[in-house]
């Protein structure tokens, strides 16, 4: 079904989204700078821009649980893309998103994907969107994402975001902007590991207009080795609404964490609260999973994986 | 053969004035199937004592034997497989992890939800409530207790430690405890609780009594020949008086 199918794509695909087919729903898979296969259905239509940077696509107005996949893998060295990729969801439509990139790169030259993922939700629309990122591969190019992901929300509409990078990235730059309509709702839950020389910045602008909306950014990040992470998430307030950030970051080794937290309130009933907490994996957590029969290591694993689960 | 032995057990820690002797000279021998209950003034070492057994702290003088095995220097880890369990008076938090995945780790191996559930009951906690939840924050002081102490039921090893379990606990879960603790006992052919606490109500369903003053050991017997000396002493909270029979009862 798929065409240019590989183990290595395969297995990527199963990394991304839990699965290698997609048959019995829409999907989009590309590989390698081009579509494998694309399916639309009767909810969900998925259509090629006409110049060919990216695709469109279209949820219909009341589509109820439906979902669809659009992964992409790379695994030769020294593609860089950037595509464009524009979501209308209709009105009172409610449905899952399932995103992401993962790269290998076994050669020289640099890989790099740059997502550019625009979202329309209209009145009452519920999104789910799930977008993971990782990278594999011993070559020395350096595998690069930079996701570019803008979010308009309409009256009473839902967003959630999980975005997930786990490992393997060498250089990302993530930027996600929304802007929010009254009584609309984003929920965003990033979690981040990072290692070697690894460097990962994450900004966030979430500009609350109308009345009643409400925004949760959430990041829990991990800094091994001589990695460094940065997360910038800004909550602006233009109307009565109530917005929270939070970073939540271990550091290990040499790791290196910059939080920026920023509120903005333009309306005295703009409620905006942030948090940031940093700090290495605390010792009575290692000794408390020791007394259970871990060593220091297993324990360090545990504590970690839940942190980012 | 005794399950734990101390012998000559010290520990020291650096001070001001030079050294501070926390543990001195602690001798003391823990026979398989019995509920030790350790009490003493605070600061007279009892916590420290515990930490020592499950190497949490290194003793600067002595030796600490299990079934036997000198197991002085043995780490936190290799002791716990040996079967030394070890509530915390304090329990940590942990984000992300679940009751579910704690109670995994504490059984080692992956225990059914049933399973689990049946450990959150035991320490009067609504499982369907809290299996999925995250040891975090979001827990009182008194659930966390209670997750803790299921934690080391569900290890079911031979050497049981609870470093104060009725610290933050309402009473009503006091009585679930000091049920739960007969029943571990019952449990665990030949495995040994050692309580530290302050509560004469937990004293009075253990077999011993060791009483810790200033670091080392004051008094240790059977708890018929110890408890009476503590009574109204706030070494046995609660109180306790002799009635017309001669029982133990509450005054």
């Amino acid at each position: 079904m798929l065409k240019n199918m590989t183990d290595t794509i395969r297995g990527m695909l199963r990394e991304l989204t839990g699965r290698d087919d997609f048959s019995g729903g829409a999907f989009n898979v590309r590989a390698n700078g081009e579509s494998s296969g694309r399916l639309s259905t009767d909810g969900i239509r998925i259509e090629p821009k006409p110049d060919g940077s990216g695709l469109d696509i279209h949820i219909a107005p009341g589509v109820k649980r439906d979902k669809v996949h659009i992964p992409v893998v790379i695994t030769k060295s020294g593609i860089r893309e950037t595509v464009y990729n524009d979501f209308h969801i209709g009105e009172g439509a409610d449905v899952e998103i399932v995103a992401g990139c993962g790269i290998h790169n076994h050669g020289p030259q640099d890989s790099e994907h740059d997502g550019v993922h625009r979202f329309w939700l209209a009145r009452g629309a519920r999104v789910r969107y799930v977008e993971k990122h990782f990278g594999s591969g011993d070559g020395s190019g350096r595998r690069i994402l930079n996701p570019g992901t803008e979010v308009y929300m309409d009256e009473g509409s839902v967003m959630e975001m999980e975005m997930v990078q786990i490992r393997g990235v060498d250089d990302t730059e993530r930027t996600t902007t929304a802007e929010l309509a009254a009584n609309a709702r984003l929920v965003v839950r990033e979690r981040l590991m990072t290692h070697g020389r690894q460097r990962a910045i994450s900004y966030y602008v979430v500009k609350m207009n109308g009345a009643g909306a409400s925004a949760d950014v959430v990041s829990r990040g991990v800094a091994r080795d001589d990695s460094y992470q940065k997360f910038d998430a800004k909550l602006v307030g233009n109307a009565p609404c109530t917005g929270h950030t939070e970073c939540d970051s271990i550091i290990m080794d040499n790791g290196k964490i910059l939080a920026v937290p920023g509120l903005e309130a333009n309306n005295v009933d703009a409620a905006l609260v942030h948090e940031a907490a940093i700090g290495k994996i605390a010792g009575d957590q290692l000794v408390k999973l020791m007394t259970l029969g871990l060593t220091e290591q297993e324990a360090e694993e545990q504590i970690i994986n839940g942190f980012l689960n | 053969m005794s399950i734990l032995e101390m012998e000559h057990v010290g520990f020291k820690v650096p001070s001001e004035q030079g050294e501070r002797e926390i543990i001195r000279d602690v001798n003391l021998a823990l026979e398989p199937g019995r509920l030790v209950v350790v009490t003493g003034p605070n600061g007279g070492g009892k916590s420290t004592l515990a930490r020592l057994i499950a190497g949490i702290a290194i003793p600067t003088a002595g030796r600490i034997l299990l079934d036997g095995e000198d197991i002085t220097g043995k780490s936190v880890t290799e002791r716990a497989r040996a079967g030394i369990g070890f509530a915390f008076q304090q329990p940590v938090r942990f984000k992300g992890i679940r009751v579910l995945d704690l109670l995994r780790l504490a059984a080692g191996k992956e225990l059914s939800v049933s399973d689990a559930c049946e450990y959150l009951s035991a320490v009067g906690l609504c499982a369907r409530d809290y299996i999925h939840r995250e040891v975090n924050a979001s827990l009182s002081g008194g659930e966390l207790k209670r997750i803790e102490i299921a934690t080391v039921f569900a290890r079911g090893v031979r050497l049981s430690i609870f470093d104060e379990p009725e610290a933050g606990i309402d009473l009503w879960s006091f009585q679930n405890l000091i049920r739960l603790f007969k029943e571990m006992r019952g449990n665990i052919p030949g495995g040994t609780i050692m309580i530290i606490s302050h509560q004469e109500r937990l004293m009075d369903i253990a077999d011993e009594i060791v009483v810790m003053k200033d670091g080392g050991v004051d008094r240790h017997g059977p708890k018929d020949d110890i408890l009476p000396g503590l009574a109204g002493s706030p070494l046995a909270i609660g109180g306790c008086c002799k009635n017309g029979q001669g029982r133990l009862t509450k005054c």
